[in-house]
C-alpha cells in the first residue's frame, strides 16, 4: 500500500494462510534455534547504576514514540535541563544496526529507548523511544517498562505519531486542520483530556496500544495523545502541536514554551528532495 | 490469559462460547461484532496475551456518546448470563511466532472454564474450492466427537453441509483424506487439537473472498442463528442485527472534494 509519492507500508493481507509446517517433527535442534531467537529479541531494562533495580516510584510516566514526539520531548522538555538518563531498554530486531544485542548504554543519535528522570523530583520519569520495536516485542516492552516502575499513583502518557492517512473521517480533512491530536485514555484515567477523544472506527496500534492495553488490564490512569500529521520526517510545527498534551502536567514537567530555532534545529529535518523521476 | 475488568472472575460453567478465528475476511469476527452490538453484551474480561499485536481504540458498539469512550483492546470477552452465552472477540491478526503458543493457551483456558459447548466461526477462501464445493450453499459445518454425539442429529436436520475432507494426492483415487481449510488462519489447528482434547467444539465457516464481507458475515450469523437461537427468527423477514457503529469508514474517509 503506498500513502505519500514513493513511499510504501508493509499492510498485512487479511488473507490467512494455514500453517502446515507448524505441526512437522520438531527436533530438539530446531527447540534450540528458536529458543536462541527468542532469547536474543527478549527485552531488557537496564539501569546506568547498578545500584536500584527493583520497582522505581514514580507518580508520573511519559512515554514519547515517533520521530515528531520524541522531537517534542527532547526539544521542549529535555533541553530545559534538570533531567538525568538513568537507563535505557535493550533490545534487537531485524532494523537495529547491530547484528547482535549490545548491553551498553545506547551513544546519542543512534536510535534508542532512553529513560530519564527529573533531578529534583524523581518520580517524574520519562522514555524517549526513537529506535523500532518490532511486533512480537510490543507487548514484551510494555510488560517491562511498567513493570519496572511502582503501579501505585502513577499516570502514564504517550506521545505517539501517526500518519495522516490512516485518520478516518466521513468528510475529507483539509489541509489547514493538520498536524490535530486526538486521545485515548484508560477507564482509570480521571484527568483533563486536551484534545477530542478518537472516534470510532479509527484506532491505535504499535507502542502506544502496547502501552495503552497494558494499563487498561491492570487498571493503571493512562492517556495516549496521537498526533496525526502530514509531513513524515520531524517537523517544528507539528512538534508544537504536543505542546497542548503535557500542558495539564506543567506542575510535574517544565517545559520551554518557546525553543530557540538552534534547538529546533537538532531535531528537524528539512524535506530534502533527493530524487524523484524527474531529476 | 484472561483477565475480568471487576473483581473476581465471572464463571462461565454451562455457558456457550463463541470466538472467531482470524481468517479470510475477517468474517468470523465481523459476525461476532454483530452478536455483540446487538444482544449489548457488556464487556467481562480481557485477553491479555503477548500472542496477539496489540491494538485499542474507542469502543466499538457504542450507543450514546456516555459509552462511546470506553477503550477496547485487542481480544475482549463478552457474556450474557440469560443466554448463557460467553464471546470472545479477538481483532487483531496472531503473531506468526506465536501461534502454536496462541492455540495452547486457548485450549487451556477453555477447558478451565467447564462449557457446554465452543463455537468457532471461521471462513475459507472460495478459490479453492473444488468441483463439490462448488454447488450448493456455501456454509459449512464440523463437529468434534465430543459433541457429534449430543449435535450431530440436530445439525443434520438443519440441513447442514459437512466440511469436505480433500484427497492428500488429488489425481491418486483412493488416497488418504485430510482436513483442508485454506484461508482459515488457525481454524484447523484449533478443530485438531479440540479433537484430540477431547472438546465439544463446533466449526461454521463461509466460503468467501476478500472484499466487502459485510454480506458474509450476515449468512453466517444468520445460520449459526438457525441452530443456536440467539435471537427469535421473525415470521417475515429475517433477524435484524444491529451493525456497530465501528462498522463505518470500511474503505477509507469521505471523498475529497478538490478531485471534482
Amino acid at each position: 500500500m503506498a500513502t505519500f509519492f514513493g513511499e510504501v507500508l508493509s499492510v498485512y493481507s487479511r488473507a490467512v494462510e494455514e500453517d502446515d509446517d507448524d505441526d512437522l517433527t520438531q527436533n530438539e535442534e530446531d527447540e534450540q534455534i528458536r529458543r536462541e531467537i527468542e532469547e536474543k529479541r527478549s527485552v531488557r531494562v537496564q539501569w546506568m547504576s547498578q545500584t536500584d533495580t527493583r520497582s522505581v516510584s514514580c507518580s508520573h510516566l511519559i512515554i514519547a514514540v515517533g520521530l515528531n514526539a520524541t522531537g517534542f520531548t527532547s526539544a521542549y522538555v529535555l533541553s530545559c535541563g534538570g533531567w538525568s538518563a538513568v537507563g535505557w531498554v535493550s533490545l534487537w530486531n531485524e532494523r537495529s544496526h547491530s547484528s547482535s544485542r549490545t548491553d551498553s548504554a545506547p551513544v546519542p543519535g543512534q536510535p534508542a529507548c532512553v529513560l530519564y528522570q527529573q533531578e529534583h523530583n524523581p518520580s517524574v520519569m520519562m522514555c524517549v523511544c526513537t529506535c523500532y520495536v518490532a511486533e512480537d516485542q510490543l507487548f514484551q516492552w510494555a510488560e517491562k517498562v511498567l513493570g519496572c516502575v511502582q503501579k501505585r499513583a502513577l499516570t502514564v502518557t504517550v506521545l505517539s505519531d501517526c500518519v495522516l492517512a490512516e485518520y478516518k473521517a466521513s468528510d475529507y480533512l483539509s489541509g489547514n486542520s493538520t498536524p490535530f491530536l486526538r486521545a485515548l485514555k484508560t477507564a482509570t484515567y480521571t484527568g483533563a483530556v486536551a484534545c477530542p477523544l478518537l472516534e470510532q472506527p479509527n484506532i491505535i496500534t504499535g507502542l502506544s496500544a502496547a502501552v495503552l492495553s497494558h494499563c487498561q488490564v491492570h487498571q493503571i490512569p493512562a492517556v495516549v495523545y496521537q498526533c496525526y500529521s502530514d509531513v513524515t520526517h520531524p517537523d517544528s510545527v507539528t512538534m508544537e502541536t504536543y505542546k497542548a498534551a503535557l500542558t495539564g502536567l506543567s506542575a510535574a514537567v517544565k517545559m520551554n514554551r518557546c525553543p530557540t530555532s538552534e534547538i529546533l534545529q537538532k531535531f528537524t529535518r528539512v524535506s530534502e528532495v533527493q530524487s524523484n523521476l524527474y531529476t | 490469559m484472561f483477565i475480568s475488568t471487576g473483581s473476581g472472575d465471572p464463571s462461565f460453567k454451562g455457558f456457550t462460547l463463541i470466538m472467531p478465528a482470524v481468517s479470510v475476511g475477517n468474517v468470523g469476527q465481523l459476525a461476532l461484532d454483530l452478536i455483540i452490538s446487538t444482544l449489548n453484551m457488556p464487556k467481562v474480561g480481557y485477553l491479555h496475551t503477548d500472542c496477539l499485536i496489540p491494538m485499542a481504540g474507542n469502543n466499538p458498539y457504542a450507543t450514546s456518546a456516555e459509552d462511546a469512550s470506553q477503550l477496547s483492546t485487542n481480544a475482549e470477552v463478552y457474556s450474557h448470563s440469560d443466554l448463557k452465552l460467553v464471546v470472545l472477540q479477538i481483532r487483531t491478526p496472531i503473531i506468526q511466532t506465536k501461534v502454536r503458543s496462541f492455540r495452547k493457551s486457548l485450549v487451556s483456558w477453555i477447558k478451565s472454564c467447564g462449557l457446554v459447548k465452543t463455537v468457532l466461526l471461521s471462513s475459507s477462501h472460495a478459490y479453492q474450492r473444488d468441483d463439490r464445493q462448488l454447488l450448493g450453499t456455501s456454509l459449512r459445518y464440523l463437529l468434534t466427537p465430543s459433541l457429534q454425539k449430543v449435535e450431530g442429529q440436530r445439525v443434520e436436520e438443519l440441513g447442514w453441509r459437512e466440511m469436505e475432507r480433500i484427497s492428500v494426492f488429488p489425481d491418486i483415487p483412493d488416497s488418504e483424506q485430510r482436513l483442508y481449510i485454506p484461508g482459515g488462519g488457525v481454524t484447523k489447528a484449533l478443530y485438531t487439537d479440540c479433537c484430540t482434547e477431547d472438546i465439544s467444539m463446533a466449526v461454521a465457516l463461509i466460503f468467501c473472498s476478500e472484499g466487502d464481507n459485510i454480506a458474509d458475515a450476515f449468512m453466517l450469523i444468520n445460520h449459526l442463528n438457525d441452530w443456536l437461537r440467539l435471537l427469535e427468527k421473525p415470521t417475515q423477514g429475517s433477524v435484524q442485527w444491529r451493525v456497530p457503529p465501528s462498522w463505518s469508514l470500511l474503505f477509507g474517509s469521505g471523498i475529497p472534494p478538490l478531485i471534482f
